[in-house]
C-alpha cells in the first residue's frame, strides 16, 4: 500500500515518515510568517498534530505537501490572531538578518509596529507577498484562495499600512 | 500616482524589514511531536474514563433507562 494511504488509515509509522519528509518545508514556511524560530517550531508540531487529526479526511490522490502547507498557514493564522501587537513586535525584533543599514531603527521599529497592528489574514498575505516575495500563486494556494484575492488582500494591507504608517509620522 | 506611491511604500517596506534569510529547521522536531501524541492520547482516555463513569452513575440511579437506551442503539 502507498504511504499517503496507510497515513489516511492511521498507521503511524507513515505519519512519522511524512514528518520526518515535510518538517523542514512546513517550518520554513512558518517562519516566514512569524518570523520567530521558537514560536515556527511550536506552530510545526501543532500543525503535524492538526494534519494527524484529520488524516481519514485526506484524499491520497492530492498534494500531502499543499494540505500541509495550508494547514500550517491556518496554525500560523490562528496563532497571529491570539497574541497582542506588542509580543508579536518583541519576537519579530529577534529576526537574525538586519534590515538595510540604510533605514533607521526608528523608521524600521514604526515599520514592524503598522504590520502587527493588521488583521491576521492581512498581515500573513503582506508579510509572504511584499517581504518574502513568495509567488501570488503559492500564497493562493497556502490560503486556498485565488490569486485576485491575493492581490486584493495586498491591496487592502498596503493601503491600511499607509494610513497607519502615516499617523506614526512616516511618509515613503 | 496611486501606483507611484504603492511603490514608494512597497520600497519602504522591503528596505526597513529583511526577509527571513534563516528558514532551515535546526532540530528532528519527531520527539515534540510524538510527546504531543501520548500526551493528547492520555487526555482522550481520562475523557472516555470520566463519560463511562457518568453513565454509569446514571444507570445506576435510573435502572429503567437501560431498556429505552438499549432500544435507541
Amino acid at each position: 500500500m502507498e504511504l499517503l494511504e496507510r497515513f489516511a488509515q492511521g498507521e503511524l509509522e507513515a505519519f512519522e515518515t511524512l514528518f520526518r519528509q515535510f518538517q523542514g518545508e512546513v517550518f520554513g514556511w512558518i517562519i516566514r510568517i512569524v518570523r520567530d524560530p521558537g514560536v515556527a517550531e511550536d506552530l510545526t508540531v501543532e500543525t503535524f498534530w492538526r494534519i494527524y487529526r484529520s488524516r481519514s479526511r485526506f484524499d491520497p490522490a492530492r498534494s500531502f505537501g499543499a494540505w500541509a502547507r495550508r494547514i500550517a498557514t491556518n496554525a500560523a493564522i490562528d496563532y497571529l490572531k491570539s497574541v497582542r501587537p506588542e509580543v508579536l513586535l518583541t519576537e519579530n525584533q529577534a529576526q537574525v538578518v538586519p534590515p538595510n543599514p540604510g533605514v533607521q531603527w526608528d523608521i524600521r521599529d514604526r515599520v514592524e509596529q503598522a504590520f502587527t497592528h493588521l488583521p491576521a489574514k492581512l498581515q500573513v498575505v503582506a508579510r509572504l507577498a511584499l517581504i518574502e516575495e513568495q509567488p501570488y500563486e503559492e500564497i493562493a494556494g497556502a490560503l486556498g484562495i485565488s490569486v485576485g484575492a491575493v492581490k486584493s488582500r495586498v491591496f487592502r494591507a498596503v493601503r491600511l499600512l499607509r494610513r497607519k504608517l502615516k499617523r506614526l509620522g512616516v511618509e515613503p | 500616482m496611486n501606483e507611484r506611491n504603492d511603490e514608494k511604500l512597497r520600497e519602504l517596506l522591503r528596505s526597513a524589514v529583511a526577509a527571513v534569510a534563516d528558514t532551515e529547521l535546526k532540530q528532528d522536531l519527531w520527539p515534540r511531536m510524538l510527546r504531543k501524541l501520548d500526551e493528547q492520547t492520555i487526555r482522550a482516555s481520562w475523557l472516555d474514563w470520566a463519560l463511562i463513569a457518568l453513565v454509569s452513575v446514571w444507570f445506576f440511579l435510573f435502572p429503567e433507562v437501560i431498556p429505552a437506551m438499549l432500544y435507541h442503539l
